[in-house]
């Protein structure tokens, strides 16, 4: 589904202030794989996650997905394959529209934005049977701005919105980082129903080293830009954590 | 009364400049004063094709083209050079002075002894009332077609952009190209004020855009104030709320040079005027 070769990146190249945020980096990913990244900050996580989703252009190698070589393409055009969590719930979401607004939006993320009225009672009666499910009381304030509500509802929402329209790869940077520890266990478990519901490949990077281990099919440890370790099915759903707190000895 | 009335009309002649200003400024999060510009732009395309005879829906759609075109080099220069928004439309303002020059011919063009929209309706009922009744129809048919973009998903697309880019683009939205079509449109929009104003005036005038910019601004922002304390979210009521603004911003003008403050003192109190109103909500706000 996804594949990086020879992938690198180098910030400021050429500068006293030069970063070598990837160096060569090979990567495959097969459909229905939620692979965790885990690894020191600046390590090349966030840069390696970027440069799936097109927010970082690498300086060398390939990116594809889907069969399709994407090494060119900008962010908006990936967003056919594409949906992300950002780690700041305020990112995810336009905290002025309102949750329906929202919702619409995300519904199109692989259509063009035409100048009809989309915003039917059908597709809002679609919206607050989804939303429903969260079990979070939201689905009568749906002409509420999305920012009156608080980080973890909002990133509930932005999870529930990725797969409002086709989507076959879910990024996510680690998605509850400014949460609390309830909300986190329940955006998490909100993320790996939606995975498991919708056969999503998902990528999430992630510093919390119990979710590392509790969630994925697969986990990758990152470190100076360079794939350390790359860990998978039997041996990786018998990992205990501390194992993966040795990694970091 | 027809000194308010005359206040009144102005308003509406500037509901263009303050549903610019309201796109630029609310919805896409851009300090946009191309304002001055593609204010006397409209001004000066309206004026020259006026006396040249063109008839009246050629000159609508060519003061609409001319401001979208200024609004949509703004926007260029803004996101693919990535040049401060505010250095952009200075950039483009300036420039602007000289095209509007050029289109005029000299500095002032008087439009008295041509027909014009205002010329629509039979010239026996008065002046004013007959010309408010146009301007409403006219402003109204505007809003409507606003509030309709902004409520499809071409629209819902570019609130979002002021608000999260990083969201936008994630949605598969080309955020440059947001930017520069919602500039276009609200240079467009000023330019229909200038359009409007050139032929209520009677003239078309190089200096007429001086100060624009804070009509617009002021209008907006007295909109604004309303909108945030009663938390309006209809596309509707925001849009109502800043043709109320430029109205009201009118008449306050009409008030201060009805005491008896010298004309020469007009920009001070503008300037003040809108510095109050957004002050203001901020001195309350601290307060609490």
């Amino acid at each position: 589904m996804i594949a990086l070769n020879d992938v690198s990146k180098t910030f400021n190249p050429g500068k006293a202030n030069a970063i070598n945020a990837l160096g060569s980096v090979n990567l495959q990913i097969a459909e229905g794989e939620y692979v965790i990244i885990v690894g020191a900050n600046g390590s090349g996580k966030s840069t390696l996650l970027n440069v799936i989703s097109g927010s970082i252009l690498p300086n060398e190698g390939s990116v594809i997905i889907d069969s399709n070589d994407v090494t060119k393409l900008p962010e908006h055009q990936r967003s056919k394959w594409i949906a992300r969590i950002f780690q700041n719930p305020l990112l995810g979401t336009a905290a002025d529209l309102s949750i329906i607004d929202n919702f619409r939006l995300a519904a199109l993320r692989t259509q063009t934005k035409s100048l009809t009225i989309g915003k039917t009672t059908e597709f809002k009666n679609k919206v607050r049977d989804r939303i429903a499910n969260l079990n979070m009381g939201l689905e009568n304030k749906l002409e509420q701005p999305i920012g009156t509500l608080s980080g973890g509802q909002r990133q509930a929402l932005t999870l529930l919105m990725s797969v409002m329209d086709n989507c076959k790869i879910l990024l996510l940077d680690e998605p509850t980082a400014a949460l609390d520890p309830r909300s986190a266990t329940n955006i998490l478990r909100i993320a790996d129903d939606i995975i498991k519901q919708f056969k999503l490949t998902a990528v999430m990077v992630t510093h919390n080293l119990k979710d590392a281990v509790n969630y994925g099919s697969r986990i990758i440890q990152m470190d100076e830009g360079n794939i350390l370790k790359d860990i998978t099915g039997i041996e990786k759903s018998t990992l205990k954590q501390t194992d993966v707190f040795e990694w970091f000895g | 009364m027809e000194f308010y009335l005359t206040a009144i009309l102005q308003g509406f002649c500037f509901a263009g400049i303050a549903f610019g200003i309201y796109i630029s400024m609310k919805i896409f999060n851009i300090p946009d004063i191309t304002t001055d510009g593609s204010y006397t732009l409209g001004g000066a395309v309206t004026g020259v094709m006026l006396t040249h005879h063109q008839p009246g829906y050629l000159i609508f759609l060519s003061v609409l083209l001319a401001g979208a075109v200024a609004g949509a080099l703004t926007g260029l220069i803004h996101t693919k050079l990535k040049i401060n928004a505010l250095l952009a439309g200075i950039l483009v303002m300036t420039a602007l002075y000289s095209v509007n020059l050029t289109i005029l011919g000299r500095s002032n063009v008087p439009l008295l002894n041509v027909s014009n929209l205002f010329s629509i309706l039979s010239s026996t009922q008065d002046s004013v009332s007959k010309s408010l009744l146009i301007v409403i129809v006219f402003i109204v048919m505007i809003m409507l077609i606003i509030g309709y973009i902004l409520k499809t998903d071409f629209g819902i697309a570019m609130r979002a952009t002021g608000n999260s880019e990083p969201m936008i683009r994630a949605l598969g939205v080309n955020t440059d190209r947001m930017k520069i079509i919602g500039l276009a449109m609200a240079n467009a929009l000023t330019a229909l004020s200038g359009y409007l104003m050139a032929q209520q005036q009677g003239y078309a005038d190089i200096n007429m855009g001086i100060g624009s910019v804070i009509i617009g601004l002021g209008s907006v922002i007295i909109a604004e104030t309303i909108i945030n304390w009663l938390q309006i979210t209809s596309v509707w009521l925001n849009l109502l709320l800043v043709l109320a603004g430029a109205i009201v911003f009118q008449l306050v003008l009409a008030f201060t040079l009805s005491i008896g403050v010298d004309a020469n003192l007009l920009k001070l109190v503008i300037a003040l005027f809108v510095l109050i109103i957004v002050g203001i909500p901020r001195l309350i706000r601290r307060e609490i």
